[in-house]
């Protein structure tokens, strides 16, 4: 058996080869490195590629040699340009933010450096997290590994793409409606959005405050597993992380009570995901875990709710950035026009478009019919879920209706939404999900990878970490 | 149906402009993206309260804090405009 090169490992397999003195802390950055330089032009994964911090990676080598080490140390990732590293570009694809420099490191940044990580670069996305195909980046779409002609998903479609064609060992996103999941599916990786509140959003470039969190990208379930609990835990600079026990514990078992929810998969799906998604539970099955058909009524209400808080929450925390104390700055004739010029100037089209969408529901006279409407299905939302989690331990569908579709495909804006229709109920309840790769499907002679999603209680991981482990043995 | 000018409005509470050549194309997309989220109306949630979270302070006490200036040259090398280490803005107050 040969050894995968360097940069094609996994963080398990890379940190037993620096252990094992098989490759240096070097040489693994340098074969991602050059990975990274060499596809790049094509595939515009990364908007920068770090140079070498030769003492990061000296460091990280002693510790290895000592050790000590934990098993991040010295591994290459890629991160999302909206995690902000100090001194490092943070733009989140923007304009506004394009020369904005971090004036400090992202909890999860911090965590990332205590255990030794290396940073690659920062990875292209839809302006501010908003989109499912990097094609609202001000700075370029992303193209998916498998067929450069199709998205790579998103909006964490550089960190995906990355990932996917080894420019990186694994990589963060972040996911405020599937941000991290769909791309992940689409380009035949692992992707995982925490419990709300496992990871600080400390130096995460805000989008919807209710519903963004951090998540790790990676070839493996286990190396998921790896960066999660190195992320993860309370912080002080984050007042909605939570401690390691709120929620009532959930134990992973070995065979597990899959609840697959059939009412929400008669239509939209292409048919070749549907079944691909069916073997996959027979596979499951068969390996003897047991499937239980239930019921989630509100979920067809789920993406609509979505679309009334996400943009509400977007235009309150985009009203910051107005060119006066960072960012993009446009001088007019008055202070509004300073305002108005620096905010038209600076935000993308989608961006506009939500900053208005969440101007208006939040407006009074429809805040009752819309914002308080929402919270309120959110609610029931929850609810069904938990109720759902009395009789299963985690509940699947396709992480995706379809393979990744190709460039300018969805320029209608609700068809873009509907991107999301299986992955914002996770953000909706604060449930933790993960997006497992289910095989692939064929497109213009190409394969393209899909997922199927699970969803576990909250604070229930280790159960996604069992059952996604468990469809990868299924390969 | 959302009217160009209520748009015109919404762009104006939200300090951006959205040029006339664009103006029907989002006022459109904008009714698109509401009759879709209009699907709500259909939800029955008479019987739900809107959820308050129970209140606990989540401020951390008064402890040491950053030295004076610790941060200040980060920061204000990333203001558009500064003068002795202070933010530049327009006058918004007249003297005459």
């Amino acid at each position: 058996m040969t050894n995968p090169r360097p940069n094609e490992m996994t963080i398990e397999e890379a940190a037993r080869a620096l252990r094992a003195r098989e490759i240096s802390v070097r040489e693994l950055w340098d074969a991602c490195h050059s990975a990274a330089e060499e596809k790049n032009p094509e595939l515009n994964a990364y908007l920068e590629i770090f140079k070498a911090d030769d003492a990061a990676i000296e460091s990280a080598q002693k510790r290895i040699y000592a050790g000590d080490a934990p098993l991040l140390c010295g591994i290459p990732l890629a991160m999302k340009d909206n995690i902000l590293i100090e001194g490092k570009i943070a733009s989140a694809a923007s304009k506004m933010l394009e020369n904005y420099k971090a004036t400090y490191d992202a909890t999860v940044v911090k965590k990332l450096k205590e255990a030794g990580a290396l940073f690659l670069g920062r990875t292209n996305m839809d302006e501010f997290a908003m989109g499912s195909s990097t094609e609202h980046s001000a700075f370029g779409t992303t193209k998916n590994p498998h067929d450069e002609s199709r998205v790579p998903g998103g909006s964490s479609g550089g960190s995906a793409a990355a990932v996917a064609a080894h420019m990186a060992i694994a990589a963060l996103g972040s996911d405020t409606g599937g941000s991290v999941r769909q791309p992940a599916a689409l380009t035949g990786i692992v992707g995982m959005k925490p419990t709300y509140g496992a990871v600080s959003r400390s130096g995460l470039i805000a989008m919807g405050s209710s519903l963004d969190q951090i998540g790790p990208l990676a070839k493996s379930v286990a190396d998921v597993k790896i960066i999660f609990y190195t992320i993860s835990g309370i912080d002080p600079l984050d007042s909605t992380t939570i401690t390691e026990n709120l929620y009532s514990r959930h134990e992973s078992k070995e065979h597990l009570k899959i609840g697959v929810p059939r009412h929400l998969l008669t239509e939209g799906i292409e048919k070749d995901v549907l079944t691909t998604f069916e073997e996959t539970l027979k596979k499951l099955e068969e390996a003897g875990h047991t499937l239980i058909d239930i019921e989630l009524p509100t979920s067809g209400y789920a993406l609509a709710a979505y679309y009334v808080i996400m943009p509400a929450e977007v235009s309150t925390n985009l009203a910051r950035l107005d060119g006066m104390r960072y960012g993009l700055s446009k001088e007019g004739k008055t202070l509004l026009d300073d305002y108005v010029d620096s905010r038209t100037t600076g935000f993308g089209e989608e961006t506009l478009r939500r900053i208005l969408l969440g101007t208006f529901v939040l407006s009074s006279g429809y805040i009752d019919a819309y914002y308080h409407k929402a919270e309120k299905a959110r609610e029931v939302l929850r609810k069904e879920y938990n109720d759902a989690f009395e009789n299963v331990d985690v509940i699947a569908v396709p992480t995706t209706l379809s393979p990744a579709f190709k460039f300018g495909q969805k320029s209608d804006p609700v068809a873009m939404y509907l991107e999301d229709i299986f992955t914002i109920t996770a953000n909706m309840t604060g449930m933790p999900a993960i997006s497992v790769p289910m095989g692939s499907v064929e497109r213009d002679s190409k394969k393209l990878p899909v997922g199927i999603q699970f969803t576990a209680p909250h604070q229930a991981e280790d159960v996604l970490f069992a059952i996604g482990t468990a469809v990868e043995r299924l390969q | 149906m959302a009217t160009t000018e209520e748009v015109q409005k919404l762009a104006a509470l939200a300090r951006i402009r959205i040029e006339d050549k664009e103006l029907e194309k989002f006022t459109s997309e904008f009714d698109a993206i509401l009759a879709y989220v209009g699907q709500l109306e259909k939800l029955d949630v008479s019987g739900e309260r809107e959820m308050k979270p129970p209140l606990r302070n989540m401020m951390r006490l008064d402890s040491e804090s950053n030295a004076v200036g610790a941060n200040t040259e980060k920061m204000v090398e990333q203001f558009p405009a500064s003068k002795n280490n202070a933010l530049v803005v327009k006058q918004i107050i007249s003297h005459d």
